[in-house]
């Protein structure tokens, strides 16, 4: 039998002991005691949710690519594992070897969200690795992070030793090999952080100091050690279709929120949506060539036996070869019963023909997402959807058989006001009128709306990284106040209103525009037994305002003012080629409701272009 | 063609539950290239059924499962091919085609071996021969082994003596028994000391569990049962060869000249 971590009186005591015991199809199996470097890869969550994770795929395989390394998993145990682990003092352990994650050499830690902060602590706390970078010696792996949130990595800082900026394809191999020159010269932490700094990318905080004025806004940033760079560059994989994409992805034993083959057919997206951090960060827009994304699906899907395959990008509709690629599938893998998701697609007729072929009408729902009910409000933010757009494809869709329809709306966004969210009812409302336009004898029973709305929350590199952002208690009158709204609609008994929890966004907003100072603040929370924030039934808001108050820390500081213009952010160091000039005048357009145009429209200069790949130097007569 | 697949399940896959095996043989049916006959309707799915579902930590070496191939060209090499694609905790030891009207494995099961072993590091009063001989003595003397039965509705109890076919702590009586061959156990490797053997009723209408069995041993000797301390394995399912339809003979008086395994039960022995 294959070793295992935990007893089987344990494994037989807790819910899915699946999520423990590894060993699942197309895991890398190899000697621990024949390579230099042990790396564990980490997703600071549940194991159903971090195995449905492509970053951490890519990763795997791309490390394990090299003979001299062994890379592994670990995922959060749940919290009845969790009670276990510490009374017994088991040592958390990866999911390959079943040994303990402190005697690695590496902890990657990747940031999907902010709300995993405290799980992160978690993670350290069961590995018994110290939980403060600086109080680590030569005996802990050293921890580094990556994924969207080390964007600005700032509130998490104390906690590792590294971060990595950018996409992980770039500089993973010369960190590596900077190591092991390190690991034979036998000298100390400090000097491999060091050789680290001087790798691209990479971004040692013990390195640099923050200072802050009297308002508690930044003063000062600055390096400690001349090898430190002054500016961290994001890396960037130019090339999409000539790098590292997994052929043989892990296929888990339970199901997973992800249960399919993820094919990423693209990084990036050209529509500049004021709100979105990631239409920001992952410029620019790098399609993968056809033939590329044909030979990795058809290898993963007969390498997994997966039963469904899912386009993934942030806009699959801007994929200029997108019918072929689909097509391509139907006519290879449907026959198969292999089923197609496309999330992110514009309902539009090619759509609409997709869906058809390979989904049950009757089963399947069209999804929008306005983001904002105005087009006013949409001018803001830069969404380029219109409500003709939106109204004619929902038509199409009904006519089509379909009679469900998702929409999701932001609350709280720039300048809104109860007009703007009225509208959010309204145009749900003349979707629902759509419906009955359609002859009696052509529907499909009544339609049936759902409309969700999260709160906004400004994040760094975005045009709205000055913003303001609602309170709590403003949330909820908005909340009420759309909820009226969905009631006086004439078809108001086929809308289904769902908003999203407020006391959450609100901790999301000031992490992700947060400074250093917070590093003490989740720690305090974390160890008054904060952990698992993300999943709503183990989230305790006391608790978080409490460490804020121990820490004589505002909440308000960090959310509710508008930014000053000239204000020093803590993320400042980090250039992702988007420049925050550009940042600053999208800023503006969005207050005189100007829309910019998408990058295969007119460049709008962003500065991305310094990248020299993707759509910077596409050939826009096409 | 209907075929039935036999395989075990053993080490680290003790923790997968049934719902997660049926996926994993889904995918590895894909991932083989074995065509499987879908459903039809509108939500298609695999033809594929299992004898009897096996708990969460319950090793076997006899599991069962019946499936539908879309076409004969599938049957060449099939075992070879389909354990190349699979964990080598779970591992197919033999497939059979059956006989078009051959029914499920499921509604013809009637019964089932299991070897109780107990685990690396536990203590049980069965690791005692003496004892172990003693009390066997006086369990299989007995009229009857009540049983508390839980459903959803109600508890009662039950009365197991008569469903109890074989219980003895030789694995050469139990040979006798079965007529099979009990020592090719996976579990034997893993340093497991097997105390008893047991052949029980199982299928849709009565289905008794080892650990019920066990659980009265443990009445009986005043013990209390530690549900950790033991290794259940499965070792072979069997079919009632005269039950007709809905009817399968469930007590001992009845029972054991008309078992036959459910690899050898309505199988096509050679193919044109």
């Amino acid at each position: 039998m294959r070793k295992l971590a935990l007893s089987d009186d344990i494994l037989l005591s807790i819910e899915k002991p699946a999520r423990y015991i590894g060993g699942e199809i197309n895991m890398i199996k190899k000697d621990p005691s024949m390579v230099d470097i042990r790396f564990c890869m980490c997703f600071p969550d549940v194991y159903e949710i971090g195995m449905s994770h492509l970053g951490i795929q890519i990763l795997y395989d791309m490390l394990n690519l090299r003979e001299d390394l062994y890379c592994e998993r670990v995922y959060s145990p749940w919290i009845d594992l969790d009670k276990i682990m510490r009374e017994e003092k088991i040592p958390l352990f990866a999911l390959e070897s079943q040994d303990p994650v402190k005697e690695f050499d590496f902890l990657g830690i990747t940031l999907q969200y902010e709300m995993c902060y405290t799980n992160i602590l978690q993670i350290l706390d069961l590995a018994q690795i110290p939980l403060k970078a600086e109080e680590r010696t030569t005996e802990d792996p050293f921890v580094i992070g990556g994924g969207p949130c080390a964007y600005n990595p700032e509130p998490i800082a104390d906690f590792f030793d590294l971060f990595y900026i950018g996409e992980g394809e770039t500089v993973y191999d010369d960190l590596m090999d900077a190591y092991k020159s390190w690991k034979c010269q036998k000298t100390g932490r400090q000097e491999f952080l060091k050789m680290a700094a001087q790798i691209p990318g990479i971004y040692v905080p013990q390195f640099y100091q923050p200072e802050y004025h009297e308002d508690g806004t930044l003063a000062d940033f600055y390096k400690l050690i001349p090898e430190a760079p002054d500016t961290i560059i994001k890396q960037v994989e130019r090339d999409m279709s000539h790098t590292f994409y997994p052929e043989k992805p892990l296929v888990p034993y339970i199901k997973v929120t992800q249960d399919r083959v993820v094919l990423e057919i693209q990084r990036g997206c050209i529509r500049g949506c004021r709100f979105c951090q990631a239409g920001m960060l992952y410029r620019p827009i790098r399609p993968r060539a056809l033939e590329f994304l044909k030979q990795r699906a058809k290898s993963m899907l007969e390498s997994t036996g997966h039963d469904e395959i899912s386009l993934s990008s942030l806009s699959s509709s801007d994929y200029r070869e997108l019918p072929d690629l689909v097509y391509w599938l139907i006519d290879e893998f449907h026959h198969k019963g292999v089923n197609i998701s496309l999330p992110s697609l514009r309902i539009d007729a090619f759509a609409l023909d997709v869906m058809s072929k390979v989904q049950d009408i009757r089963k399947s729902s069209l999804t929008f997402a306005p983001e904002a009910g105005s087009q006013r409000m949409r001018n803001v933010i830069n969404k380029g959807l219109t409500e003709e757009m939106i109204l004619k494809g929902a038509k199409d869709a009904f006519i089509g058989g379909w009679n469900r329809v998702k929409l999701y709306f932001m609350l709280g966004l720039p300048g809104e006001t109860d007009a703007d969210i009225e509208q959010i009812a309204v145009l749900s409302d003349k979707i629902a009128r759509e419906y009955y336009e359609i002859p009696r004898e052509q529907r499909n029973g009544k339609v049936n709306i759902v409309t969700s709305t999260s709160i906004f929350v400004p994040k760094p590199f975005t045009p709205f990284q000055w913003a303001p952002m609602i309170s709590k208690e403003s949330a909820e009158k908005k909340r009420f106040f759309l909820l009226d709204q969905v009631k006086k609609q004439l078809n108001a008994k086929s809308i289904k209103y769902n908003c999203h929890d407020a006391d959450v966004s609100e901790l999301e907003g000031v992490f992700a525009r947060g400074d250093r100072r917070l590093c003490n603040v989740i720690l305090e929370a974390y160890q008054n037994g904060c952990f698992y924030d993300a999943w709503s039934e183990y989230f305790q808001y006391d608790k978080w305002v409490q460490a804020f108050a121990v820490h004589g820390l505002d909440i308000d500081f960090y959310i509710k003012r508008e930014r000053g213009e000239d204000e020093k952010f803590p993320w400042d160091f980090i250039d992702i080629g988007v420049s925050k000039q550009f940042l600053l005048n999208e800023y503006h357009q969005s207050m005189k409701e100007t829309v910019t145009p998408n990058c295969r429209e007119k460049c709008a200069g962003c500065g991305a272009a310094k990248f020299g790949c993707g759509v910077c130097v596409e050939d826009r007569s096409q | 063609m209907k075929a039935r697949l036999k395989f075990s399940k053993t080490g680290t896959m003790r923790f997968i539950g049934h719902l997660d095996l049926m996926r994993y043989f889904q995918k590895a049916f894909r991932r083989a290239d074995i065509a499987i006959s879908y459903s039809q309707g509108y939500s298609p799915h695999q033809l594929m059924s299992f004898a009897s579902p096996l708990g969460i930590g319950l090793s076997s070496d006899a599991e069962y499962m019946d499936l539908v191939l879309e076409d004969t060209e599938q049957v060449s090499d099939f075992i070879t091919r389909i354990n190349v694609v699979m964990n080598d905790e779970i591992t197919v030891t033999d497939f059979i085609l059956l006989r078009e009207e051959a029914r499920s494995s499921m509604s013809v099961l009637a019964g089932c071996d299991y070897c109780i072993a107990v685990k690396p590091g536990k203590d049980s009063f069965l690791c005692e021969p003496a004892r172990r001989k003693e009390m066997l003595e006086q369990f299989l003397g007995r009229e009857s082994v009540l049983v508390l039965k839980k459903t959803k509705r109600s508890e009662r109890m039950e009365d197991i003596r008569e469903n109890i076919y074989c219980l003895t702590d030789s694995p050469e009586a139990f040979a006798a028994f079965t007529g099979r061959d009990c020592r090719t156990l996976s579990l034997e490797k893993g340093g497991y000391l097997p105390v008893l053997y047991c052949q029980l009723t199982a299928g849709s209408i009565v289905n008794i569990k080892p650990e019920q069995v066990l659980k009265a041993l443990c009445e009986q000797e005043k013990e209390t049962y530690d549900p950790f301390a033991y290794q259940i394995h499965r070792m072979e399912m069997y079919a009632d060869i005269h039950a007709k339809k809905g009817e399968i003979h469930t007590l001992a008086s009845e029972i054991p000249c008309s078992l036959a395994a459910l690899s050898e039960f309505e199988r096509i022995d050679s193919f044109q």
